[in-house]
Order: C-alpha cells, then sequence, then structure tokens
C-alpha cells in the first residue's frame, strides 16, 4: 500500500521540475512510501526478477532490430550475421533467446507464488487478473519472436501454432489464411508478426505491467501468512508488520538480482541451447515448407500446454481444451470461495491439491516436450506401445490438471476445507 | 523497527561499493552493445584494401576505383600538369596542406608517394559531392587561367591536379588523399599504408 | 529457515524432474558414441581445417564462416590460409563456398550437398562423427556407397582413402521387411589405422563444430569473468541487504 510521500528537492532544477511536474514525489511515494510486509520470502524474488527480464528484452531486442532483416529470404541469414559478423552480436542474441525462456521460469514462479498465498483473492482480484493478461501478451510475444529467425523449428510452428484457429467455427479456414496472409507461412506472416513482435506487443506488454503495478501498489502486497497488514497500525500510522519497499527490498532485490543474474550468466556464456531446450537443433536447419522436422514440438515453455492439446483425440475438443486450460487461471479468484489466503493456513486438501497441480503442470511440459518417448520404452520396454501409454498417463495428467480447479470449487463452496486460525500478525522465520 | 545501534558508516560503505561495483558491471555492459555498432566483418570485408593496377592508366588519364564505398581516383600526371603545380601555389588555399586529411608521407607538393601518380577521395570537401576531373591545361568557363585539376559541378569548388583546393570557392579543404602503397611498380593498394609508415 | 528450504524444494523439484529425466540432454539420435570433440584444441581444430578443405569443401560449403575469421580463430596467418586452403579464389574476407557448380550438384547427386556451417549445431557433434564412421560399400545405391546412421544418403563417402573401404554385414530377413545392416566390416585397410582414423574425424568433427558457432571460442572465457564479477556483486549486495535488515524485527 503505497502513502503519499512530499518530496522538496533541494536543487533548484529538480525543485522547478517537481513543482510542475511532482515526478519526485511519485517515485518516493511508490517505492520509500510503499509499505510491504517484513515477512517476504524467496518466493516474492519474481516479480522485480520478470521486470529486470522485461528490461532485458527491450534492451537487447532493440538491438537485435537493428541487425535483423525480416523477409523470407533474409532473416536465416540475419540471424548468422548477428552471430557472426556483429560485434558482439552472438551475446545480444544470447541474452535475448535467454531472457525469453527466464522470463516464462520467473513468471511461472511468479504465478504459484500467487496460487500459494492466495495473492488473487479480494482485494488483489484485479492484479492477478492483470497478471493473466501479462502472460497471455508474453505467450503471443515469446510465439512470434521464436517464429523470426526462420529456422525450421519456427516455420512449423507458425505453421501448427496458426492451425490451431482452423477450430474456430465457420470462418477457421479464412481466419488460418487471414493470419498468415498466404496460404503457408511466407514473407506476410514474418513480416506481420515481426511488426507485432517488436512493436505492438511490446507497448501492450508495457501498459498492462504498468496497470499490474498500480492496482497492487493500491491494494498491497500480499505475503506468506495472507495477513493484511494494513489492519494494523502504529502511532506512527505505518502497518506495524510493514516496511518501507525502499531501502529494505530493494536491497534485498537486488541480492536476488545477483543470484539470478549468477544462473543467467551461466547459462548464456556456458550452455546457451540448454541441451536444445532454449534452441532447438532443427532451428538451425533454415525454414523448408517441404520437410517437417523429425520431432516437431513447440519450446519448453508452451509444452504443457501443447500437451493437454494432443491429449485430447479430437481437433476441436482439443483446441477448446487449451483454452480452457488458460482460461481457468484467470477464474482462479472466483472458483477458489476460501477466505483463507495463505497455504500455511488452509486445508490439507489445498495444499496436496496444489503440490499434484504443480507436479502435473510440469510432467505435461515433460510429454509436451516429447520426453516420454524416450522414457517410456526405458521403462516398459523396446516393444512398449508408446502411443498407448503416453495417452494412458497423459489423459490421467490432463484430468487431473482440470480437476484442480473443480476441486478448489467444490472445496471450498461446500465447505470441505478445514482451515487453521490465520494469526493476527505476519510470523517471521530466520 | 529499532533504529538505534546503527552502524551508520558501515552502511554508506556497504551502499557506495555495492554502488560502484553494480555502476562498473553496467558500464561493461555497455560496450558490447555500443561495439555492435562498429563496421561488421561483412562491411570490413567489404572494405577491405583494393588492389588497383596501373600499367593501363595512360598520362593524363584518371580512373575510379571503390574503397569502402567511396570513390577512389587514381590519376596518372602528365609532366605538363606536375610542372604547373608549385605555381599554383599562390592561388591556393592551403598549398601546403596543413589543415587537410592525408597520409604523412603524402603531405608534399604533389601529395602523393611518386609524383606523377595521384590517388584521392574524390569527394568534395564542401558538402560531400564528387568533382569532375577535368585534366587538360587549357581555359574552361569556370576558370580562363585553368591549369587542369578538379572541378565540383555542385557549388563550384576548384581543386588543382594534387586536389589542393583554390581560394574563392566554397569547399574549405584539400580533398582527402587515402592511405595507399606501392605494391611494385605497377600495382598499388589502397587501404593499406607503406611498410614502417603509419 | 525450514520454512525456505521447504520452498526452494518446491521450485527445484520440477527443474531437477525435467533435467534429470533420462535423455533430456542427449541431442538428437541419443544413445551415439561420444564425438570427444575440442573446439578449444587449436591444433586439432587445425587438422581439421585441413581435412575440410581437402575432402569437403569440393561439394560442401560454410557460407557463414569468413576465412579471415577462420584465420584468427584457428591463429594461422592470411598466407597460410590463402595458399593452403583457399582453392577457390575467395578473398580472404569472404565466407567459404563450395567449388561445385549447384547444377552439377542436381545432376550427380539429385540434391545440392548441404552447406555445412550448421551441421553440428543442428545434428550434434556426436551424430556427425558417427555419420563419418559409417559409411559402406552398397553396389544397389547410386552413389555406391551407403550409411548406416543416414539411410540412403546421397552423397559418395570422401575419406575412404582414410578410413578404408567397409562392407556391411546384412542380418536376417524378419516380418517380411527387408534384412537390416548387422553391423560394418573393413574389407580394405585405408591409409590410416582405425585408431589414427578416429582421430581425424575428432578433428574434422571439432572444425565443424567450430565452425557452427565461432563465438563459443571466446564465450566460455568472458563467462568466467562475468560470473566472478557477478559473484563479487552479489556478495556485496548480500552484505548490504544483511547490514540494513538489523532493522527489521
Amino acid at each position: 500500500m503505497t502513502e503519499h510521500v512530499t518530496v522538496h528537492p533541494r536543487n533548484r532544477l529538480a525543485a522547478w521540475i517537481e513543482e510542475r511536474l511532482p515526478v519526485f514525489s511519485f517515485l518516493a511515494s511508490h517505492t520509500s512510501g510503499y509499505y510491504a510486509p517484513k515477512n517476504f520470502n524467496v518466493m516474492y524474488y519474481f516479480g522485480s526478477l520478470a521486470l529486470l527480464v522485461l528490461a532485458n528484452q527491450i534492451l537487447t531486442g532493440i538491438f537485435l532490430t537493428m541487425f535483423y532483416n525480416p523477409s523470407a529470404a533474409g532473416a536465416f541469414d540475419s540471424v548468422q550475421y548477428i552471430m557472426r559478423d556483429v560485434k558482439w552480436g552472438w551475446l545480444i542474441r544470447y541474452m535475448h533467446e535467454v531472457g525469453a525462456s527466464m522470463f516464462f521460469i520467473v513468471v511461472y514462479l511468479h504465478m504459484f507464488r500467487g496460487l500459494m498465498y492466495g495473492s488473487y483473492k479480494k482485494p488483489r482480484e484485479l492484479v492477478w487478473l492483470l497478471g493473466m493478461l501479462i502472460f497471455l501478451a508474453l505467450m503471443a510475444e515469446a510465439f512470434m519472436g521464436y517464429v523470426l529467425p526462420w529456422g525450421n523449428m519456427s516455420f512449423w510452428g507458425a505453421k501448427v501454432i496458426i492451425t490451431l484457429f482452423s477450430a474456430v467455427p465457420w470462418i477457421g479456414d479464412t481466419l488460418v489464411t487471414w493470419i498468415m496472409g498466404n496460404y503457408f507461412p511466407a514473407d506476410a506472416t514474418l513480416n506481420r508478426f515481426f511488426a507485432l513482435h517488436v512493436i505492438a506487443l511490446p507497448l501492450v506488454l508495457l501498459l498492462l505491467v504498468v496497470l499490474h503495478l498500480a492496482a497492487l501498489h493500491e491494494v498491497g502486497s500480499n505475503n506468506p501468512d495472507g495477513v493484511e497488514i494494513k489492519q494494523k497500525k502504529g502511532p506512527d500510522g505505518h502497518p506495524l508488520d510493514g516496511i518501507p519497499f525502499h531501502p529494505y527490498y530493494t536491497v534485498k532485490d537486488l541480492f536476488g538480482v545477483g543470484v539470478f543474474l549468477i544462473i543467467c550468466a551461466f547459462i548464456i556464456f556456458f550452455e546457451p541451447t540448454v541441451g536444445g531446450y532454449f534452441l532447438e537443433p532443427d532451428n538451425s536447419i533454415p525454414a523448408n515448407n517441404l520437410v517437417t522436422p523429425a520431432a516437431i514440438k513447440p519450446v519448453w515453455y508452451f509444452s504443457p500446454f501443447y500437451a493437454i492439446l494432443r491429449m485430447i483425440p479430437s481437433k476441436g475438443w482439443g483446441v477448446l481444451a487449451l483454452l480452457a486450460s488458460i482460461v481457468l487461471l484467470f477464474l482462479v479468484p472466483w472458483l477458489d470461495r476460501g477466505k483463507v489466503k495463505s497455504i500455511r493456513y488452509r486445508g490439507t486438501g489445498y495444499k496436496v491439491a496444489l503440490t499434484i497441480f504443480a507436479i502435473v503442470f510440469v510432467l505435461l511440459g515433460t510429454i509436451g516436450a516429447d520426453l516420454t518417448a524416450i522414457w517410456i520404452p526405458e521403462i516398459f520396454g523396446a516393444n512398449a506401445d508408446v502411443t498407448f501409454i503416453e495417452n494412458l498417463y497423459g489423459r490421467i495428467l490432463v484430468i487431473l490438471y482440470f480437476g484442480f480447479f473443480v476441486f478448489l470449487w467444490a472445496y471450498t463452496y461446500f465447505g470441505w476445507e478445514r482451515t487453521r486460525p490465520v494469526p493476527e500478525r505476519v510470523s517471521m522465520h530466520e | 523497527m529499532a533504529t538505534e545501534g546503527i552502524n551508520q558508516g558501515r552502511r554508506r560503505f556497504l551502499t557506495a561499493s555495492t554502488a560502484v561495483i553494480g555502476g562498473a558491471g553496467v558500464i561493461v555492459t555497455a560496450i558490447p552493445f555500443v561495439k555492435s555498432w562498429l563496421p561488421s566483418a561483412r562491411a570490413e570485408s567489404a572494405g577491405a584494401p583494393v588492389t588497383v593496377p596501373l600499367g593501363k592508366i595512360e598520362k593524363g588519364q584518371m580512373v575510379r576505383y571503390a574503397w569502402r564505398g567511396l570513390p577512389v581516383f587514381v590519376v596518372n600526371r602528365t609532366p605538363e600538369q606536375l610542372e604547373w603545380l608549385p605555381k599554383q601555389d599562390p592561388r591556393l588555399r592551403d598549398p601546403m596542406s596543413k589543415e587537410s586529411d592525408q597520409p604523412r608521407y603524402c603531405q608534399n607538393e604533389h601529395r602523393s608517394i611518386k609524383p606523377e601518380w595521384m590517388v584521392l577521395i574524390g569527394i568534395c570537401t564542401h558538402l560531400g559531392c564528387v568533382p569532375d576531373y577535368k585534366g587538360e591545361v587549357r581555359p574552361e568557363p569556370f576558370d580562363p587561367d585553368w591549369k587542369g585539376g578538379f572541378y565540383c559541378p555542385c557549388h563550384h569548388s576548384r581543386y588543382d591536379i594534387a586536389a589542393r583546393v583554390y581560394q574563392g570557392v566554397p569547399a574549405p579543404l584539400n580533398m582527402t588523399v587515402p592511405p595507399y602503397h606501392f605494391i611494385d611498380d605497377t600495382h598499388i593498394q589502397i587501404g593499406v599504408d607503406p611498410k614502417g609508415a603509419a | 529457515m525450514m520454512r525456505m528450504s521447504r520452498t526452494l524444494t518446491f521450485i527445484l523439484l520440477p527443474l531437477l524432474l525435467l533435467v534429470g529425466t533420462p535423455g533430456a540432454f542427449a541431442e538428437e539420435g541419443g544413445g551415439l558414441p561420444s564425438a570427444n570433440t575440442n573446439i578449444h584444441d587449436q591444433a586439432s581444430l587445425q587438422r581439421g581445417a585441413r581435412l575440410f578443405f581437402n575432402y569437403c569443401v569440393g561439394c560442401h560449403s560454410l557460407k557463414y564462416l569468413r576465412y579471415s575469421r577462420m584465420a584468427a580463430d584457428l591463429g594461422l596467418t592470411e598466407q597460410q590460409v590463402m595458399e593452403n586452403l583457399d582453392f577457390t579464389g575467395a578473398r580472404f574476407g569472404d565466407p567459404v563456398i563450395s567449388a561445385m557448380p549447384a547444377a552439377d550438384a542436381q545432376k550427380w547427386f539429385g540434391k545440392d550437398p548441404p552447406d555445412l556451417s550448421l551441421e553440428v549445431a543442428a545434428k550434434g557433434a556426436d551424430w556427425v562423427s558417427a555419420y563419418l564412421h559409417s559409411f559402406y560399400l552398397d553396389p544397389t545405391s547410386q552413389v555406391g556407397w551407403n550409411n548406416t546412421v543416414l539411410v540412403n544418403a546421397a552423397m559418395p563417402f570422401p575419406l575412404w582413402e582414410l578410413q578404408g573401404i567397409q562392407t556391411a554385414v546384412m542380418g536376417p530377413a524378419q516380418d517380411g521387411l527387408p534384412p537390416q545392416v548387422e553391423k560394418l566390416v573393413l574389407k580394405q585397410a585405408g591409409s590410416m589405422t582405425p585408431v589414427q582414423y578416429d582421430q581425424a574425424v575428432r578433428d574434422l568433427v571439432s572444425f565443424l563444430q567450430y565452425a557452427s558457432e565461432p563465438a563459443a571460442l571466446e564465450r566460455t572465457h568472458i563467462g568466467a569473468w562475468v560470473v566472478l564479477y557477478l559473484a563479487l556483486f552479489t556478495f556485496f549486495a548480500f552484505l548490504l541487504k544483511k547490514e540494513y535488515w538489523k532493522d527489521v524485527h
């Protein structure tokens, strides 16, 4: 929650500006005037880390745009031009490429944090909704960025994902042709994806991030105890369990940034492809509209959703299930009728369900990433029916995924949850 | 929140040192981004030194070559053209080429390594047009007393046969001489200084 | 602290699951013997380059690699490269283009020999190494050669003088399927012993691995310094955090 701080700059220029546009007061109000609960744990690093990655993507993206050539004939070559001929181009590209994957890691953990501590519950529903919109925009942004190198995975990824729209009744096929601007992913597709990736979606993302933060600063941060800190204020008017974001959380986040950057640097400099997960081998082959890559699968961060699509034996229902798997996340604030926010004080049912949900999400990811093709023969022998086992196993996971939302609603709607008493004040664990 | 017993000195020291270390990191991180704007390996390859055979350039003739995307003029000067060079000095802005851009081994009366071979970047120092070669010693419409040289059609700047600019024209400086050297008697390479001269 | 470590487990467990899944890090065609390449062994890269320019460049280009870049990275002079490796009259700053006209390639092999700039990035070093070990004489094939790693590869085997000539021992026909290759045997020795040939392939694949990402040479060296710097920064940030958080109880 933000407390208004008025700044009177001593510097004359700053004072002149402040009188006309109170930027310094604004900044102070949202840093040293923003009281955050003092009991944030490690899960609370990911919001600021997501902001850091966003900044990295914008900076490196601007520079890549200077050297990239958005044409079907020149795109692939221009990526190699960046990797080899442009001074330090390889570093800028790897920062962008690793940044994309790190963005999703950070955002998935950030969302999971929200589910753990009930950060989507009243009064933070809008914070959650805006966050989900960011996630949606990020998926579109990442998908279009993935198409730009115009390797064979880019091409076929574009083709497969765009073809999903053919499941739309009546206008599906027309819609697909309209999106591609051709009868297969071609120059027109690449050009519009480039425009959307470098201009339109970044603007949308930035706007949503500003709204997400504005909404958060209005209602204040949740915390691992799910206690509303503004209900207990000290004689000075500040929340007893709150500390100013600056300096306490700026220095703490700085430490988090350091650890995070060490991980990023290890990937960028020592394993930038992450064994083919961040950069896929088949994308080192130029786009070829006549030859599909042997293993066609989306990049890892889409694989859980892709697995849901693949496990449904019907095109229309598959796309619908894919859509539902994301839409249901939007609805979580209303599906969950429980009054207790934090998993610390919620019923055992919720703890078990959320744990299963997280594991199911990762396991669905391994199906989407086609790891099942490797480990099913290893476990069940070379003659095992991979498709049958994968479908059986995958469909159980899909049911568990959707089951989480059904359970969450029933568990709280019918009052089956046995919660523990929530303390008055937050607890510190050191 | 307890504020007593704070070691302000330690706090200030740690804030300052973290800021300095972080700031240094930001500056070093900026280097790759700044350097990415330098000519790429492709541009460097395209701008590689150019070898020019001199054998087929006749006396009094000029041939153009492209080096780094710039027009390079190579002129085989006649004795008559060379004869007039010192006599032009009073009419020139900078006869000794003190202000203009040329390798030190070309800062002489004829602005070249060998007197007969003139090598220059054919770009007018006024606004970047490419001057015409007017080699013949004869009265010209723009100068009845013309002794051979270069004439810029854009704004009528005039240069003598050593690309030195005349007085009373808009161009401020003599035209630029690129680095070059003689591989042998009949070949020069543009873009590389002679051995031992830099 | 207890709770924090539990939370950490929550984060790390899924990652470990993903990373620890068998074969997760295997490149395409898992189960191939390791190519054992080392792009930081400059002598090996030089030998590999020599092999490439003697046996491969006739058909295959490295269109994203410039002679000048290769010279700098492999510790060769301009003169060495232009005299010993540049057979096409390309300039020093030009990329490596093959000597064969595309029309001939279409006529002889039915397709263009692929550019090899990104072969290792696309297929993995292990695959390329295995491929170069797996040619055998096959009179039924159009080019006279076949390969167990890439069946019906439209490519004659240029290294046969070195490795020698292998032939296939076919297994029994099963379930109506044509017989499969059981193993390859060396019918006629080449100029190299098998051990020497293994090393030659290692050199060649190392060179191709370098060619697929020249920046890899400097990347790891820079990375070590970056990580060191970040460790220092994080240490100071940690002390700073500790200092300020003395206020918070």
